[in-house]
């Protein structure tokens, strides 16, 4: 049994369907990423799964359990977090408030995931009492993961985590994400660097119109000539 | 040294009081509107609300307040600060609760906010009346003289005990405030939902118990404030339509949405207003030795009448909207 199982989900916003049957399996040991071009449901396809898309049809199913359609907050307790693309931080709270906010649900756990997250993100501690908003790009990247991480969650939903970053940034918060992977945590995300992010991915699913086009280890689509072609600019 | 008695109390105390109330309202229009990013013109009168409560418990068990010491409109005020609480998240799980839900702009809020406002003010006649009524039942308000040690000093520094409650009540209510917001995880859940709703929700904190606690903190100090100013004047149904406009012009000074801004929003119109009615001749009278023949001091040297107070709060409204949109302290918009 997969981690997360979709199956032929359709989904929108206000019942128009721009996800047209998508399916979708990551396991634990999986870093997955979804390329494709503007406008391919992507992004869509995330908050889908995180519950902030309505899904009109198909099914979503979380180690087995349907969850299509439950409330983030349900899906926080279930194991996942989520890393918004944009205004993934709480500008005006300090770093560490900002990540006792991730551990809302799980108060009790605050004081042991903050040494564990400052230990990951070392940068991240001497920063503790600044507001969050005053921070760089990567810092507060940073920020938005230790937030998500503060619950332990099984799977984490990443949109476009490397967006607007330097290359240097983007290197660092890749091997970051392997890093969480490898402590036991599913990954699904969306990339627009599709190269760079294949490059990590067991599990690559390019989307174009709301359906899959290819799905296959990132390693093969960066091969497929064809991929290449239409897709990864050559 | 008695003009300087007078201006102390003319200004100093007069607008420490309309200040702590002001802020006090403020408070709540801003914490509202950060939470659920709508301005809240039914604030006003669930201070009137509260205050006829505190009337209505007062009324029920006069003098009860005697066994301990205290005026009994003020051991009434707990219980209508919790009744008021109440009143306000029922108001919103009625009214405002439904159009959120269905995703409205939040002008469509405002305006219903304005309906509750017509809506609480009938309540409130068909059950005071319209006539102003004194919040002391069997007990008068006890007024402090204090002489000051000058013999110059003739008047003496006049402050009544509703007026030194609102005060300490004010201080503490801050200083609560403060702590609530930077110390308890709900108070941190409370800026988190101001600074980022979507990512709130996303990342697991309950909004429907912040939206909860929100009223009940600004409903709760909407019913003390009330009250306050109703034991220092009277209760009187129409009070809420002379509190709309400073309260809204503190909360707009203040920066809409930042708790600070608005108590020092509070303190700025109320002493602006005091500062304007207060007639300046008497100051300046005992230097009139000074002044050249032909200057005459003018009898009343005020900015503006007594009788148009209101002015003022509306022209520090403009003002503010036209020069410093976003409050006078620096900050984002929300």
């Amino acid at each position: 049994m997969s981690l997360l199982n979709a199956t032929q989900v359709e989904g929108g916003y206000g019942g128009m369907n721009i996800l047209k049957g998508v399916d979708m399996a990551i396991d634990k040991e999986d870093i997955g990423v979804i390329v494709g071009p503007n406008g391919a449901g992507k992004s869509t396809m995330l908050k889908a799964i995180f519950g902030l898309v309505q899904v009109n049809g198909g099914d979503i199913q979380l180690r087995g359990q349907s969850i299509a359609n439950l409330a983030p907050n349900k899906l926080v307790e279930l194991g996942m977090g989520f890393i918004p693309q944009e205004k993934n931080i709480f500008p005006s709270m300090s770093v560490e408030e900002n990540l006792e906010m991730g551990a809302y649900i799980k108060p009790h756990t605050t004081k042991r995931m903050l040494e564990k997250i400052y230990s990951f993100f070392p940068p991240l501690l001497e920063k503790r009492k600044q507001p969050a908003g005053e921070l760089s790009g990567g810092q507060r990247q940073m920020v938005a993961m230790g937030r998500a991480l503060m619950t332990e969650p099984t799977l984490l939903l990443l949109d476009e985590p490397t967006a607007g970053l330097s290359p240097l940034y983007m290197q660092e918060i890749f091997d970051r994400i392997v890093e969480i992977n490898k402590a036991g945590v599913g990954i699904l995300m969306v990339e627009q660097n599709a190269k760079q992010a294949l490059q990590i991915a067991t599990q690559g699913f390019v989307l174009a119109s709301g359906q899959n086009l290819y799905t296959d280890s990132g390693q093969n689509l960066l091969n497929d000539p064809e991929v290449a072609k239409s897709f990864l600019g050559g | 040294m008695n003009e300087l008695v007078f201006f102390i109390n003319k200004v100093l105390i007069s607008g420490a009081v309309s200040g702590s109330i002001y802020a006090i309202g403020a408070v709540g229009v801003t914490l509202v509107f950060s939470i659920m990013r709508f301005a809240h013109f039914a604030h006003a009168d669930q201070m009137t609300f509260g205050a006829l409560i505190v009337l209505f418990l007062t009324a029920l068990f006069p003098g009860s307040g005697a066994a301990l010491g205290i005026p009994t409109p003020l051991l009434m005020l707990p219980l209508a600060m919790a009744v008021t609480a109440l009143l306000a998240i029922g108001i919103d799980k009625a009214f405002y609760k439904p159009l959120r839900e269905h995703g409205v702009k939040p002008i469509v809020i405002v305006i219903a906010s304005l309906g509750v406002t017509l809506m609480l003010q009938g309540l409130i006649r068909l059950f005071s009346g319209t006539s102003s009524r004194s919040m002391y039942i069997e007990e008068s308000k006890a007024i402090f003289r204090v002489d000051l040690p000058f013999d110059l000093a003739a008047r003496p520094l006049v402050i009544t005990e509703p007026q030194i409650t609102l005060i300490i009540f004010t201080v503490l209510a801050v200083i609560g405030l403060h702590l609530f917001l930077n110390r308890t995880r709900t108070g941190k859940a409370m800026r988190a939902m101001s600074d980022n709703v979507d990512l709130a929700r996303v990342s697991g904190i309950d909004t429907n118990k912040v939206v909860m606690v929100t009223w009940i903190l600004a409903g709760s100090l909407a019913a003390a404030a009330g009250t306050f100013l109703s034991m220092d004047v009277s209760l009187s149904p129409d009070l809420s339509f002379f509190l709309l406009l400073p309260i809204f012009a503190a909360a707009i000074v203040g920066g809409v949405g930042h708790p600070y801004g608005a108590i020092a929003g509070g303190y700025l119109v109320g002493y602006a207003e005091t500062l304007s009615v207060f007639n300046w001749t008497i100051l300046l009278r005992p230097l009139n030795n000074w002044f050249p023949e032909w200057m005459e001091l003018p009898r009343n040297l005020s900015l503006v009448g007594t009788e148009y107070k209101i002015v003022v709060p509306f022209f520090i409204l403009v003002a503010v909207l036209i020069w410093r949109p976003t409050g006078i302290f620096k900050g984002k918009v929300i």
